[in-house]
Formats: C-alpha cells, structure tokens, sequence
C-alpha cells in the first residue's frame, strides 16, 4: 500500500519536474543561508561561515542526484532522455536511419514472411483438433497415399491401432445449381471422414457413416465455406436443397467450417461427397477394382497410447496378409505413416527441406543485416568518442553510456521491425489471395497468427541487442583523459579480421545470388521458345468432361465427332484436335506399360518401358503442330473393330525395339497381353516439365482407348478472345449442359513453367537481399575507415596528395573486399548453376551475357556502397580538420 | 529519527531538523546535512509527513515539514520494532554464561 502509494508519486512528478527542481533549489539555499547565519553567529568571518555551511552540506550535485533518483522514477526517465537523446541523434543522419531502417525492415519483414508460410505449410497445417496424432498411410517403396478401394476397406476394418481411417479423393465434377453448370472441385470422402476429423457443421450436417449404404446410395453433399460463400451469397437456406452433380441429383445437407479445407493443406476444394457414389462424378466405377489404386490418400489419428513404429507394425501385417490374399492385383504392400498435410513425403520432405533452408536463409539474412548495422554503429561510435570520453570525464557512468548506445539500437529495430511487419503482413495479404493457377483450386492461407507476431517481436529486439552490442567494447575500453587529452580516436591498427571475412563472405553470397538469378532469368527466356514436341503458340485448349453432361458410352464418342466438326467450321480455325490430357497442361498423364512382342511373363519387372499413353483423335498431331517422322497417322476407322495401333515417339522406338527402322510396322505388348502395332513415329516433347529428360511416350486412337475427358486442341492465328468465345458458343450450342474450360496452350504452360518461375523469382528476391547487404556492409566498413583516418587523410591533402590517391587510401581496403568476394563469388555461382539445371531449362552460366551481367551488377554495387563516404573523404578540408584538432 | 524529532518538536523546515538530530545525538552524528533531503522527499512521498511553505526565524521563506496522522501511526509502529529489537539485543548482551547453565 505504502510502496504502491509511493509509485504513483514517483511516476506522477515525473511531469512535475521543474516545480519540483526549483523547490530543492530553494531548499538547499534556505538550508545553507540557515547554517552560515548560525556560523556567523559563532564568530566566524562570512566567506569561512558560508564555506563551512557549504562543507557541512556535503556535494550538492550528487545530493540532488540522489534526490531525483528518490523522487522519480530514475529507469523510466532516463530511458525517455535516452529515446529523446536517440531521437535527435538519427534526425539527424537521416540517411543512416534511413538504410538501417530499411536494412532492418527487410531483414525482419523476410524472416516473417518465411516464418509465416513455414507456419501455414509444415508447423500449423491443418486446422483439425489433435492434428498431432493425425497421419496418412503411405507405400513403404514409394512416396505415394494412394490406395485401391477393397484394400482401403482392409486396412480401416482390421487394424487395430488406428483411431478409425477415413479416405479422401479429389476429382473435378459438373455443378448444377440451377443457373449455369460450372465445374468445381470435390473430394469424395468416407462415410466416417468428418467424424475421424473430427469436424463440426457450420450449417446443417456433415456425411457419417450411417449414410453409407452401398454404392450410389448416398446422394447428399456439404459445401465448402468459401464456395458457399461465394456461389450461394451465405444463403442460409441452401441445406436441403437438391442440385445436380454431373447429371444425378444430390441433396445439400450442410456447409463445412470456414478453416477446415480438406485435409491437403494448399488444395481447396468446393463440395465434399459420399465416395460410395464416386461413379457418378469418376468415368468409370472403380469401387470394386482391388489393383487400381485411385483414392487419393487414406488417413486416421493413431490412438493414443500407441508408438508409431506399434502402428506402423500393425499395418504391415494387413499388408502382408493382403499380398498374400491377393497375389495378383498388387505386388507390394508395406506401409508407413506420414503426414496427409502434404501428401506424406511425396510434397512434405521437399517442402521441409526447402522451407527449413528458406528459414535458415532468412535468418543469416538478418545475421548479416545486424553485422552490417553493428559495423554502422561502431563508425557512429567511433564519430562520436570524443562525446562519449567527455560524458564519461564529467561522471557519467559507463553503463549509462551504454544504456544510451542500446536505447538507440533498439529504437532503430523497433522502427524496422515495425515496418518489417507492416510490410510482411501486406504481402502475406497478397500471397493468401494469390492463385497461381486458374485452373485448380490451389492457395494457401498464410495470414500471420499470433505466432508469427511473437516471433517477429523477438527477432525485432534479439536484432537490436545483437548490433547494439558490437561498440560495446569501445565504450568500455574508452580512456576519456587520453582522448579529452589528446583528441586522438580509438586505437587505430585493429584490423577486424573476423568482420572482414563477414563482408567478403556475404558479397560473396551476393554475386553468387546475382549470377543464379541471371542464369534462371536467361534459363525461363530460353525456356518459353524451346521445343516441347508440340507448339503452344496459336493454340487453344478446350478443357470438357462429357461425362459432367450426362454423357455415357457410346454417345461419348459421337459427341466428341460432333464437337471437332463444329469446331472445324469456326472461321480461320485451321484444324481441331482431341487428346485425353494435354502435354505440360494437365496432370494425372495415363502411364502404360510397354514389353517387347516376345515376352511372355507380362510382370511390371520386365516391362521394357513406362510410357506417357495419350489417346488422341486423328487430327491431334496436326492441331498440336507435332511432326510425324516416319509412317502414318491413323483415322477413325481405327475403331474398337480394327486392329490395335499406335503411334510412338522416337524415344519409345529406342527403348522398345532399339531403332525408329526397326520400330515402324513392328508390335509391343501392353500389359493385358494387347499386341499393338507401330503405324508412325512421332518427335520426342516434354510431357510433364519442361526440364525433363526424353521420355518415353505413345499415342494411340480414342475410339480404341476412350476418354470422357479431354482437351480439345484447337489451332488458329484469331485473336485469343474472339476465339475463345467462339469455342464457347459452338460447344454450347451443341449441348448447353456442358462446363466448358478455355485457355490458350501457351497460358496452360503456367503450372508446368511455375517452379522454374518460383526459382527464379526467389532467386532475383533473394539476390535483391544480398545485394541490399553487400550495400550496406561495404558503405558501412568505408564510412568507418573514412571516419578514422580523416585527420590523416587531411594532411595528406595538406601535403599535396592528389584526389586519386586520397581516394585509394579512404577507400582501398573496401575495394579490395568487394573484389575478392565478387570474385569467390562468381566461381561459386558457376558451380552452383549445376544445381540449378535441375529446376530450370539449360541452365547454364557459361554465358557471356550473365557473367558481364554479374561484374556489371557488382561493380554498379561497389560504386552505390562507395559513393557517400568517397564524397566525404573528398571534401576534406584540411585547414578545417587541423585547426579543429 | 526524523518522525520522533516532528514528533516532538512539531513543524520543523530542514535545516531545523538536521540541526536538532545532531543536537540530539551530541554531534555524534554528523553526516552530510545533504542527505537529508531524499528521506524527507521519500517519507512526504509515503504520505508520513506533509509539507508546507512557511516563514523561517529570519523571515525567508522556507518549507516546513510536518507529521500526519499516518505519520504518528507509523512512528508508533516503528518505536515499537525498534524497542523489541534493541530489547532482544539487549538480552544477548546482558546474557552470562551462568545464565544457561
């Protein structure tokens, strides 16, 4: 009560300061004339009686130091004349509270950004109650979730370490609301799929078990929240609503909460359904099929209680019963557990990888900033010794001094951290809204938490200690009688080896970023006019699933005729082709297996090839723009009648058979034991990235291998939006139920050319960041060295030294570095651009166009860093700088 | 010290009382009347004693510090610690050997 009284008088005459100030004035003067009268009064002469009251007073400063300290709250009011003292310090070099801003933000705003994403994609992912205990189970041989229905069936009702096993796919499928059919994306779940989630309604129900009752027997849906948002206006009335889904009606029974996006982080989809009414929205039902693996990813929580390895065991022995059952369908069944959030390792040990690397990088960016800053500081320091040795001679403390140096260090770090978030939280904004890719339902949101703030915080003040500490030892080696004395600055000769070998390490860093950027740059360039097999140029993709109107059998093959010949008649459409999945434009490419004609053991072992399996229309190649190398290409009277044919790609001749002359006219075997015969040889292509080496591939007629879902390819020089609506209206008037997606080849190229596109932006981002540090760090060591030799850099120039030379010994050392490190770092980014060949096309940096690129930019780097204390060296005036020493 | 002196003497200004504690102690205590000053500012802060503007004997105008309530009550307390401690050392120094025994 006493203290807490006591307090509140100490913070409130904190305001009161100068009543208070004049009042002890007032005191001690009435104390002292006080004691003199009475000196006086016992005989002694006036000067003595006011020297023995002032002796008897004892040291009035020191006394009034006490005093404030008893009155205030000394920690309080130093630190906000500190923060004033600070204050006026950086108005006035603004341009040095300017770079360690910004410096400081974009260290600070990196770190929070990639923290973020690290955030939203491996630490936070899925936002399911206990996401903890909750795994997928994944192929022990390969880094796949996939699973064949019956075996799913299994592997849910026998073991008995599992919390329950939900299984999850994705499809596309026609949504009929009652106005416009369009397509959407849906993810066929079990029964028991929300209950294992552990999901609640946000409106209405979600499917369960219950509502399971064989195949096709459960026609309800739940939409998501951003699509019930979006497409039903929050319309709370939509539960019990019936819409049709690719023709079948099925009822709307609830709305999925707003975070719960299915269970693979960065893929959103619209609607969720029963997947025993899969054969509704899939072409062809395959519920009952034992060896086809299509349900996307099965996952459960392990129950609690139970190790990993337990569970992992438990599975196995599923697994070996079922090779053992059945023998045919399946060759390897061993499992493990990994996390669904991004599709077991598959997505998830890349993405960790790339993400802790990002998240290293990030930091070693905000290590060199501080070294950077911490160097800055200690020319600031070094500027101000002569302030600093008077404080300290007049009896300032040196953790006073201190305390000062620090309370500028962080007010620095707070502004940049504050800018560093502002700014982190608007591009976090921006990266949630962002959609790379318009045909599929892929984002992620990455909006800070209350995570992401606290370690923007802490980093925030970590980094202002961090290069608040580095004049430390300055300070408290300070003699101020040497300096007061003599004027001279600190101890000149400390050479700063180890902060040397930072500034030539991060320029180094620098030129290798630069050199990888220029090479990825050139790399996608060069990418965009290679050849894919195929020209995207004047190429439209027409994106339909017939299978969404309704159609079936035998109608699907007629109406695919019809489409192609009323597209056909579209002016200046030269040709019009059909393939089940566009090369470099679709994913889920059919793979097959191809023997030569005389094996017999038809074993996925003794295959001579897995090859890409295009089913395409007659006049594909021609719409494509694909040159046929040898033989034909096969007509519609290739039919299910006719015997099998194909066409091959050269790298499939030389696999399969050895030669294209040995190819043409010969036969292959599939794996069910087809004989297929070789009628033409096409140009190998890129098929799924384009940094892939030739693959295999084979094409044979859609009326042999049919397809309810295709694109058609159609060619033609008109302008992309003229043709796009005319490709609109022809289908439309052939069956207006039909979802329709249109977009040019070459825009469809997006998602293929999205990884060479990332790597490079992240590179030319992160060599920005160097960049910005080499600037820094170079201006920063320059400054300090000007800053300590002025007084010898102004008698050289009172001894006649020309600008040139005055030049070379301000500024030599900072040179030297630059050109040591640009030089390491060229060699390295040579060597690096090897890796980078993985990820983007014919990378290579034996290109004189990147390495005078490279010298360009560094040298252009050396003279921003070198400009402002140059200028300062060269205004030296030296009758100035002697007279005031 | 301070309190029982305003106890006594009533309203007193500073150099009053540092006068009177060395009177008081018999010049025993003759430490730098500066020192004075942060107790008197930290007792008026916990609301012991108040103070005021006022007349000096040579009619200048000095600040003379008073006791309040709290003030008494807080001497009292104090006067009392003090007696039970210096009593339990005066215990130990009167103690003999014999005494334990």
């Amino acid at each position: 009560m006493k203290s807490l009284r006591r307090f509140f008088e100490r913070l409130f005459s904190s305001g009161t300061r100068q009543t208070q100030e004049e009042r002890l004035r007032e005191e001690i003067e009435e104390h002292i004339a006080l004691q003199t009268a009475e000196n006086l009064r016992a005989g002694l002469s006036p000067v003595e009686a006011r020297r023995q009251a002032m002796l008897k007073f004892g040291g009035v400063e020191a006394m009034k130091q006490d005093y404030r300290a008893e009155r205030g709250l000394p920690l309080i009011e130093d630190l906000l004349q500190d923060l004033r003292f600070a204050l006026r310090l950086l108005r006035k070099s603004p341009g040095f509270t300017a770079v360690a801003v910004a410096t400081l933000a974009i260290a600070i705003g990196a770190n929070a950004v990639v923290f973020s994403v690290l955030n939203a994609l491996i630490l936070n992912p899925l936002h399911v109650p206990n996401a903890e205990s909750l795994y997928a189970i994944q192929h022990g041989n390969e880094a796949s979730l996939s699973q064949s229905y019956p075996d799913y069936l299994d592997l849910r009702n026998r073991n008995r370490t599992l919390e329950g096993l939900a299984a999850a796919n994705g499809a596309i499928a026609g949504l009929d609301a009652g106005s416009n059919p369009s397509r959407v994306w849906v993810y066929e779940v079990s029964g028991n799929y929300f209950d294992v989630m552990g999901i609640q309604p946000y409106l209405g129900r979600l499917i369960h078990d219950s509502d399971e009752h064989g195949p096709n027997s459960a026609p309800y849906i739940v939409l998501s929240y951003a699509y019930w948002h979006n497409h039903f206006e929050d319309d709370r009335s939509v539960v019990g609503r019936v819409v049709q889904v690719n023709k079948h009606p099925f009822t709307i029974v609830g709305v999925a909460p707003p975070d719960f996006h299915g269970t693979l982080v960065f893929f959103n989809p619209d609607f969720y359904m029963p997947i025993v009414n899969a054969e509704q929205v899939e072409p062809q039902n395959h519920l009952n099929e034992r060896g086809h693996r299509w349900v996307f990813m099965t996952l459960g929580h392990v129950k609690s209680g139970v190790t990993l390895a337990q569970a992992v065991a438990d599975l196995n022995s599923i697994g070996s019963y079922l090779e053992k059952t059945y023998p045919k369908d399946d060759d390897k069944r061993s499992f493990t557990l990994a996390r669904p959030s991004l599709y077991g390792d598959l997505l998830g040990k890349p993405m960790r990888a790339f993400m802790t690397g990002l998240m290293l990088l990030a930091g070693l960016i905000l290590i060199a900033a501080c070294a950077n800053l911490g160097s800055l500081f200690a020319a600031r320091a070094a500027d101000r010794s002569r302030e600093v040795a008077l404080r300290l001679a007049l009896g300032a403390r040196r953790s006073r001094v201190l305390r000062q140096l620090f309370t500028e260090a962080l007010m620095l770090s707070v502004m940049g951290g504050i800018v560093g978030i502002c700014g982190s939280v608007v591009l976090l904004r921006g990266l949630s809204a962002w959609q790379p890719f318009a045909r599929w339902p892929i984002y992620l949101a990455v909006n800070p938490d209350a995570n992401v703030y606290g370690v923007a915080v802490l980093l925030t003040v970590a980094s202002g200690f961090l290069f608040g500490a580095v004049p430390v030892r300055q300070v408290l080696h300070t003699d101020p009688y040497e300096i007061v004395k003599s004027g001279s600055l600190w101890k000149v000769g400390r050479r700063m080896p180890v902060r040397d070998l930072v500034l030539v390490v991060e320029i180094a860093i620098c030129a290798v970023l630069v050199t990888s950027s220029l090479v990825a740059v050139r790399g996608v360039v060069r990418s965009m006019h290679s050849n894919f097999g195929f020209e995207p140029h004047n190429a439209m993709l027409a994106d339909t699933d017939l299978s969404m109107a309704g159609h079936s059998g035998e109608s699907v093959a007629e109406m695919q005729k019809r489409m192609i010949h009323a597209l056909e008649t579209i002016p200046a459409v030269k040709s019009v082709g059909l393939v089940d999945a566009a090369p470099l434009a679709a994913g889920g490419f059919t793979g097959a297996l191809a023997f030569t004609d005389e094996t017999t053991d038809l074993r996925p072992g003794n295959a001579a090839a897995r090859a890409y399996m295009f089913s395409i229309s007659p006049e594909y190649f021609d719409a494509a723009g694909t040159p046929l190398l040898s033989g034909r290409v096969f007509g519609w009277h290739d039919d299910k009648n006719s015997r099998p044919v194909a066409v091959v790609n050269q790298e499939f001749a030389r696999m399969v058979f050895g030669s294209m002359a040995k190819a043409m006219g010969n036969y292959f075997k599939k794996r069910d034991g087809t004989r297929v015969q070789v009628v033409g040889i096409v140009g190998d292509g890129k098929y799924s990235s384009v940094t892939e080496a030739p693959q295999p591939a084979m094409f044979v007629p859609i009326l042999q291998s049919p397809s309810s879902q295709t694109y058609l390819v159609v060619r033609s020089s008109r302008d992309a939006g003229q043709l796009i609506a005319a490709i609109r209206d022809t289908v439309r008037g052939l069956d207006a139920g039909l979802p329709l997606y249109v977009e040019p080849w070459s825009q469809a190229l997006d998602a293929p050319l999205f990884g060479p596109r990332m790597a490079t932006l992240s590179l030319g981002v992160l060599g920005a960041m160097g960049a910005m540090l080499s600037i820094t760090g170079i201006f920063g060591m320059a400054a300090y060295a000007v800053s300590k030799r002025l007084r010898e850099l102004g008698i050289r120039m009172a001894l006649g030294a020309q600008r040139k030379e005055v030049l070379q010994a301000a500024l030599g050392r900072a040179l030297k570095l630059l050109s040591f490190g640009s030089a390491a770092g060229l060699l390295l980014g040579i060597l690096a651009s090897r890796v980078l060949a993985s990820i983007v096309y014919q990378a290579t940096s034996r290109d004189p166009l990147v390495l005078t690129g490279t010298l360009l930019t560094m040298a252009l780097l050396g003279l921003i860093a070198t400009w402002i204390p140059a200028q300062r060296a060269l205004s030296v005036d030296p009758a100035i700088l002697l007279r005031e020493e | 010290m301070v309190l029982k002196t305003l106890d006594v003497l009533g309203p007193l200004h500073g150099y009053g009382i540092a006068r009177r504690i060395e009177q008081i102690s018999g010049d025993l205590l003759a430490v730098n009347q500066g020192t004075l000053y942060p107790v008197l500012l930290k007792l008026e802060q916990e609301g012991a004693i108040t103070s005021d503007w006022g007349a000096s004997e040579n009619n200048r105008r000095a600040r003379f510090y008073r006791l309040t309530r709290e003030g008494r009550k807080q001497l009292q307390v104090e006067t009392q610690d003090w007696e039970q401690t210096a009593a339990i050392i005066g215990r130990f120094f009167e103690l003999k050997a014999e005494d334990l025994s």
